[in-house]
């Protein structure tokens, strides 16, 4: 078995599964943010007739979407949330960070069996867990119980070999992938990368790759643990020696690449799968850069933006929107002068939290604007107004294009890329 | 059983924020969020579409976020059955959860805007402008949470 069916069979409590199956399972950890709490709470009480959750330490409740409340809608549905929460004792996180970061940073580890009420709950393939997400009605019924129904997915293995240029990233990879792959090339199949690029990607730079797999209409990814992945978790009692793959298991497909010559890419409106080499889309205008979100909002890419951005102004028509996905992000970056980087630059800096990677709340565009992002969706609408265009583009690409105005090539800059 | 209804035909990729845009998330009802079922892809389709009417779409019909409320407006507003070419996984499952019909057909090409369309469930087919089409019905796994009316239903009953 491949890890992925390992870590299914484990928790259905089978000495082996096959793709195809239906197989019941038992849940580790169940998240929930505020885009469908409120849907959540009233199918559990209200469809199911459930009065308590099953185990309230395995539930985790973030606010992390509309922070903060931006109506009084959405004041509503937090204040709902924060009740729930006590009622049932349940971790509420309130302006802590975007959910997916929060699980990574404190509670998911290698080997568990996680599902979440939101799409990029595939991201913690990074650290060796099979992760996916749900609508409300399964997430109800798995706070109730602690289990749900899987189909055992194929699994398609990607191996990435090869060197990355400089000025080119794991997001320049992953997009290229879905590009390759299209919008529904991995619809109801696991992702799981290898190679040695994989093998030199921090977890961070892995968790940019999983996180994007449902792009690709992917049900989970997966990064086989390594060194990285054992260090992390040195202090917590795991047991690597099963979290490998066997070297018989089977893929429904292996896609090889070699990434040596990929050069920055670029989603253009309105599909993630509609993506070019930078050379194609440079020059055009842009109106507001966003560098944020569960994607791309970590430490290491606030590094590369603040180096970029050194010394440097953002071009007087852009706002360049700063959004670090979690507080203890956030904090550090306080405290290592990146923040200071991004005010002196002309950055506008948001608390963390989903921000401007949906067009819910902060920095939403209106008819005719441009935005570059370092998010995952360029959606019709996504950011505000359906007449506008996002593109998506690595952090550096992202702050390149905030200097000059336009949609840049990060390698113009090249000296500045650490 | 058999539905019939007017066919509203859209592309590829109708992803979760076309079918209900983030803003609208947090209005108080589903029923609120229904009036923008669709509304940056045909404005007034909350107007337009009548309890019965037929959704058809060409590939990964539902991409995107997981949200449920994407599939529980076009429910609200008498979506029944959607057939596309194919689904994304997600709105999929939700759908069968909450008890709306999703049928793959290659043929989704053919249909068209406003067309009558037929659907046989018990045969497996559709007919539409005097042609008919077999479609391949759901395993019977998913077939047995759908009949029982969806996911709170089957549970209720193994309980
Ligand atoms: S940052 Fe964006 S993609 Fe990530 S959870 Fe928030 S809205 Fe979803």
């Amino acid at each position: 078995m491949n890890l992925t069916e390992k870590i299914i069979a484990k928790h259905a409590n089978r000495d082996n599964v096959k793709p195809g199956e239906i197989v019941e399972v038992s849940i580790d950890w169940c998240m929930a943010n505020d885009a469908t709490i409120s849907l959540n709470i009233d199918i559990f009480k209200n469809e199911f007739g459930f009065t308590n959750v099953w185990d309230s330490e395995k539930i985790i409740f973030i606010n992390d979407h509309q922070i903060p409340a931006d109506s009084v809608n959405t004041a509503a549905v937090h204040q709902k949330t924060r009740e729930f929460c006590k009622n049932q004792g349940i971790q509420c996180h309130e302006s802590d960070g975007v959910c997916h970061q929060l699980m990574f940073e404190k509670y998911v580890k290698p080997g568990e069996l996680v599902v979440a009420a939101d799409s990029h709950t595939c991201s913690y393939g990074c650290v060796g867990a099979v992760s996916t997400g749900m609508g409300s009605t399964d997430i109800a019924a798995v706070m109730g119980t602690g289990k749900t129904w899987l189909k055992v997915p194929e699994t398609i293995k990607i191996d990435l070999n090869g060197i990355l240029q400089k000025g080119v990233f794991a997001k320049d990879v992953i997009l290229k992938i879905i590009k390759d792959l299209s919008a529904s090339g991995a619809t109801y199949k696991t992702v799981e990368f290898s190679g040695e690029v994989t093998s030199r990607f921090s977890i961070s730079e892995r968790f940019t790759m999983c996180n994007m797999v449902i792009e690709a209409g992917g049900k989970s990814a997966m990064v086989a643990p390594d060194e990285k992945v054992v260090s992390m978790f040195q202090n917590k009692n795991i047991d690597w020696d099963f979290l490998t793959t066997d070297s018989n298991a089977a893929y429904s497909q292996t896609i090889t690449y070699n990434l040596s010559d990929l050069t920055p890419q670029v989603a253009c409106p309105h599909f993630v799968d509609n993506v070019k080499d930078i050379k194609k889309v440079e020059g055009i205008k842009i109106d507001q850069a966003f560098l944020g979100s569960c994607t791309n909002g970590r430490f290491d890419d606030l590094t590369i933006g603040a180096n970029l951005l050194k010394g440097k102004k953002v071009a007087s028509d852009v706002r360049l929107l700063v959004t670090p996905a979690s507080v203890d992000i956030y904090r550090e970056a306080l405290n290592q002068g990146i923040i200071n980087i991004f005010l002196e630059a002309g950055a506008m800096i948001n608390h963390p939290g989903c921000s401007t990677c949906w067009g819910a709340c902060q920095g939403v565009l209106t008819k005719g604007q441009t935005m570059i992002s370092s998010a995952n969706r360029n959606f019709k609408g996504r950011a505000g107004s359906p007449e506008s265009d996002i593109y998506l583009a690595s952090p550096a690409t992202v702050i390149a294009s905030a200097i000059v105005g336009k949609i840049t090539d990060p390698r113009k800059f090249l000296e500045d890329i650490k | 059983m058999i539905f019939t209804g007017k066919g509203f035909r859209f592309g590829d990729n109708v992803d979760t924020d076309q079918i209900l845009p983030s803003q609208y998330l947090v209005l108080p009802s589903i029923k609120e969020m229904s009036k923008h079922a669709m509304e940056p892809l045909l404005k007034d389709f909350s107007d337009k579409f009548k309890s019965g009417d037929i959704l058809v779409a060409d590939h990964n019909f539902g991409c995107g976020s997981s949200r449920e409320q994407a599939p529980a407006v076009l429910k609200e507003l008498g979506v029944q059955v959607i057939i596309a070419k194919d689904f994304a996984r997600i709105f999929f499952r939700n759908c069968i959860n909450i008890g709306i019909l999703l049928i793959e057909l290659k043929e989704a090409d053919d249909f068209q805007d406003g067309d009558v369309i037929s659907i046989d469930t018990v045969k497996s087919i559709i007919i539409n402008k005097n042609k008919t089409y077999t479609f391949t019905p759901l395993s019977n796994f998913l077939k047995n949470i759908i009949s029982k009316g969806g996911l709170v239903n089957y549970f209720s009953a193994k309980k």
